[in-house]
């Protein structure tokens, strides 16, 4: 028996090991097209940014080839046009401001509208929550402009909103909530607000209603069972959907377009503004890096939060 | 004498909290009064965005025989058909490719890259693109559409590969051991196999990637050339001047196509198997 | 060693290793010949490893080390769609999108048959597994139990060397799973297909098989006919997997075992195991209890408690030495006298029923 297996018998793993290199042929074989797309149309664009952020600007827009960090040094700072010393960059100062402010009061109403609404649709009966869902998800999905467009004429001076206080006598002149913050703020919880009831829903759906039980049953009010046990149970769910608010709110531009005019600037309007009027593509290269770095810092958060969930469970 | 026992008026429940269920019923009118409004009045005789002056469907008209309009349209159509179908084909193989395996070297990066257009914001990207394009476009002069149709390529990737790969994830691995058991060789067990159980996954991942598509304004409005309005960035344009319910017009067709494509794609997420 | 013309499956010293943070070493070293035309089943608790064999066989996990022989040829390098092997899935892996018939037919039509060849055979199948009424139903309309017989149907219809079925009974309920042993016997006899049966229910294994392998931790321990393994288990693991079983000290001297807690009983020993003290097992359907001091050959013992079981009636016993001892007593239309709670009694063991054990 002993030389007969030792004379067909391959080496040991060979077998497997070649059964392994022609899966990763293979796996790799076939994301081959999905990657070489997105390297070409997305991702590779974005070092060649990096590259055009150490560039001067070019007299008429696009860039000269030579070196300078001018352009990041101009994020936050200014030269003043008389004296030359150095100074904060106020204007840019203001709209990353503005454009953090707004984010952080989007995504606190989104969550004050946000979490009723997901504990709605998770204490309804199980047959209905699809139903409820739904409606949720479509707005979700339709245009974007579409639905900033429907903000706008709501509120625009002729509006519908200012009309009706007319008529009601609560008004004497139409109030003017175009062009300001609060309508950028107004327009971006409306258009982001499913973003906070959907993983919401999902973690008040997974609660385990028995321990709010065991809470009443231990002469906790309605109110202390929210605060001290629901409300921690669920949390991680709150934090995932402030966070998917917060970031598309930074990054923001269709909505401060459309709705903030062009006074009320935030950091995606000031990135345009620089391969537009601006005509200073190197510092648009940089705030964009910056918004993405800023970007990047609350996905590494979102993922550590959900991941920890996960591993929770 | 007894006190007669006092019932509540409604059963007493943990899962009811006061008041959530009031804001959440506000919270759905909220969502959806904007947008019905809008649609009401893309019917209005008048030309007022705010007073009702009876019905009347002027505005579709209107819309319908403006060449700029009808060009945008259809300029949307194409560029969102071809991103679609080329996003899903990449994606449906690289979901095949991503699915199903135990970890492979390079896993990491290509899940990474393929959700790569998710993680920048847009604005980002746009800019990103115009760099890159504008400098190709200088080199060579070329300026069709190919620049619209790999940009939207590129980012409808991600939309299609989530609904393909969650449909491969659910689907029985030993149907197709079964199906190499039986004979098939590795492409018969695709074909005949592989397929046509993911078939609604893919489905679903090309009208997800269509509606991407059709609704982008912020890459398409950086990338396009001079005279490549698609729908959405015609109506940017117009909201620069006085606005008519023609606009409304085009935001209720843009939104009941969206809507079927959303239904559609929930019903067939829905996991018939 | 018989001809290989009479050997169907030879597993040459096969191991698979599953690397990861604790490997796992899934067979450990296995070699087995399975003859042609036999019903041959590897039996075993979850995660023995009789699984991934069965799967290292139909081809769908390559072997880390070791060689498979079919009908004498190597087979190693050969993928799943090229050996004329078939299996019959746990979850009967039933192509939800084709129909009973059409399942039925996919293996022919892979194999390029004619289409007259693949109607008739399909025919042939539906008819052998009694389901010719429901061929155009769609495999989601069917009950389970006639799934299972289409996945059978559609597995034998290529006519394959071998079948190889895993845990095809496990989804059943006990009525339609004792149906379908007999069934699977049936079909075995009329298609005269050698037949390898993974299961970890010892009684299918006894009731179906010509022989059974016993495995556990990635080895194969014992293999033999359902009597041998039953009534002459080497190891003490397979007689504590197969059936209910006394383990009693004893010192072997030839072929004689004398029981610590008393009497002589003629062995016939495994091979290395030599005289000195051993241990030995007795069924508990082999030893019989009366109330009275004991005789020659007989062991004092206490009743310790008494189980009722519908045809039999099993008395938990101690005996002089400490030893625990199970004895199983078949209830009698009237009901005879049993010795009740903590009465003296006497055990004896029926003759040939100590066998000695190897560890």
């Amino acid at each position: 028996m002993a030389e007969v297996s030792a004379m067909s018998e391959p080496t040991a793993g060979a077998l497997e090991r070649e059964a392994e290199r022609d899966d990763n042929r293979t796996r790799w074989l076939l994301s081959l097209p999905a990657m070489i797309i997105i390297v070409l149309a997305a991702a590779g664009p974005l070092l060649v940014m990096v590259v055009y952020s150490f560039l001067t600007p070019g007299d008429y827009g696009n860039v000269k080839w030579e070196f300078s960090t001018q352009a990041w040094v101009n994020t936050i700072l200014q030269r003043d046009i008389f004296d030359d010393t150095l100074m904060w960059a106020d204007a840019h100062l203001s709209i990353f401001w503005r454009s953090l402010s707004l984010s952080l009061i989007t995504t606190v109403m989104a969550f004050a509208f946000g979490l009723p609404t997901a504990w709605f649709i998770a204490t309804q009966p199980p047959g209905k929550r699809e139903f409820w869902l739904f409606l949720v998800t479509v707005p979700f999905w339709s245009n974007l402009l579409v639905r900033t467009i429907a903000i706008q004429e709501l509120i625009r001076a002729e509006g519908v909103i200012n009309n009706l206080l007319l008529l009601l006598g609560i008004i004497d002149e139409p109030l003017q909530m175009m062009f300001t913050n609060f309508a950028i703020a107004f327009g971006m919880t409306y258009v982001y607000l499913p973003l906070m009831v959907l993983p919401i829903y999902a973690a008040v759906d997974k609660l385990d209603f028995r321990l709010v039980e065991a809470a009443n049953d231990l002469y906790a009010s309605r109110w202390r069972t929210f605060w001290r046990v629901i409300l921690p149970l669920i949390k991680p769910g709150i934090i995932a959907g402030s966070i998917l608010v917060f970031i598309p709110s930074l990054g923001a531009y269709v909505t401060p377009r459309v709705l903030g005019g062009g006074k009320n600037l935030m950091f995606g309007n000031l990135i345009e503004l620089q391969f537009g009027q601006g005509r200073n593509w190197p510092l648009g290269a940089a705030l964009s890096l910056m918004l993405m770095a800023a970007v990047m810092v609350s996905l590494i958060w979102y993922v550590r939060v959900t991941s920890r969930e996960r591993s929770n469970v | 004498m007894s006190e007669p026992i006092r019932q509540p008026r409604r059963g007493y429940s943990v899962r009811s909290l006061p008041g959530f269920a009031v804001v959440a019923v506000f919270t759905f009118f909220a969502l959806y009064a904007p947008i019905l409004i809008l649609v009401a009045f893309s019917f209005n005789a008048g030309t007022s965005l705010a007073i009702w002056e009876g019905f009347s469907l002027r505005w579709y008209a209107q819309a319908a025989a403006n060449e700029a309009v009808q060009e945008a349209a259809v300029r949307s159509l194409i560029l969102a058909g071809v991103a679609a179908s080329v996003a899903t084909v990449a994606a449906t193989m690289a979901a095949l490719a991503t699915t199903r395996t135990r970890r492979f070297p390079g896993r990491t990066m290509i899940y990474a890259l393929i959700n790569q257009p998710l993680m920048v914001p847009e604005i980002v990207t746009a800019v990103a693109l115009l760099i890159v394009f504008a400098w190709i476009k200088v080199a060579t002069g070329h300026t069709s559409m190919v620049y619209l149709i790999s940009a939207h390529t590129a980012f409808c990737i991600p939309f299609a590969y989530l609904p393909i790969r969650a449909r491969l994830e659910t689907m029985d691995y030993t149907l197709e051991t079964a199906a190499k058991d039986l004979y098939a060789s590795p492409w018969k067990v695709f074909s005949r196999v592989t397929l046509p159980l993911m078939w609604p996954g893919i489905i679903a991942g090309y009208m997800l990637a269509f509606v991407i598509s059709l609704d982008d304004v912020v890459i398409t409005e950086f990338v396009k050339s001079a005279g490549q309005e698609t729908l959405p960035t015609f109506m940017l344009g117009q909201l620069r001047r006085v606005v008519t319910p023609e606009i409304n017009a085009i935001s209720t067709i843009i939104l009941a196509a969206g809507a079927i494509l959303v239904s559609l794609f929930f019903w067939l997420s829905r996991g018939r198997r | 060693m018989e001809s290989y013309s009479e050997t169907a499956v030879e597993a040459r010293r096969i191991s698979k290793i599953f690397p990861g943070e604790t490997e796992v070493r899934a067979l450990d070293d296995v070699s087995v010949s399975i003859h042609r035309n036999e019903f041959f089943t590897l039996l075993g608790p979850s995660g023995c490893g009789k699984t991934t064999l069965l799967r290292v066989i139909a081809g769908f996990e390559p072997p880390t080390m070791g060689a498979l022989f079919l009908a004498g040829t190597d087979i190693s390098r050969l993928p799943p769609n090229q050996r004329p092997v078939n299996t019959v899935f746990q979850n009967y892996a039933l192509f939800p999108h084709m129909s009973v018939a059409n399942n039925i037919a996919f293996g022919l039509e892979m194999l390029g048959k004619p289409k007259d060849e693949v109607r008739k055979t399909v025919d042939d199948m539906l008819r052998l597994v009694r389901m010719e009424a429901l061929s155009a139903r769609r495999t989601s309309e069917i009950s389970g139990g006639q799934q299972q017989r289409v996945a059978l149907a559609r597995a034998l219809a290529p006519h394959p060397e071998v079948l190889l079925l895993d845990e095809p009974l496990s989804a059943l309920d006990l009525k339609l799973r004792k149906e379908m042993q007999i069934e699977l016997k049936r079909l075995q006899n009329e298609t005269g297909i050698t037949f390898i049966f993974v299961t970890h229910d010892q009684e299918e294994a006894l009731t179906m098989s010509d022989r059974v392998a016993v495995m556990n931790a990635g080895k194969i321990l014992q293999i033999g006919s359902p009597q041998e393994i039953y009534q002459r288990p080497a190891e003490r693991f397979v007689a504590n997997f197969i059936g209910e079983s006394n383990f009693l000290d004893a010192t072997l001297s030839g072929h004689t075992a004398t029981l610590k807690a008393g009497g002589a009983h003629e062995v016939d020993p495994p091979e290395g195991v030599s005289d000195g003290t051993v241990s030995v097992l007795v069924r508990p359907e082999h030893a019989s209890v009366r109330v009275g001091e004991p005789k020659t050959n007989e062991m004092a013992a206490t009743v310790e408690t008494v189980v009722y079981s519908g045809e039999a009636t099993t008395l938990h016993l101690r005996l002089g030495t400490g030893e625990a001892l199970k004895a199983r007593l078949p209830n009698s239309p009237g009901g005879g006298a049993l010795p009740g709670q903590g009465t003296a009694a006497s055990v004896s063991i029926a003759p040939g029923a100590v066998t000695v054990l190897k560890d």
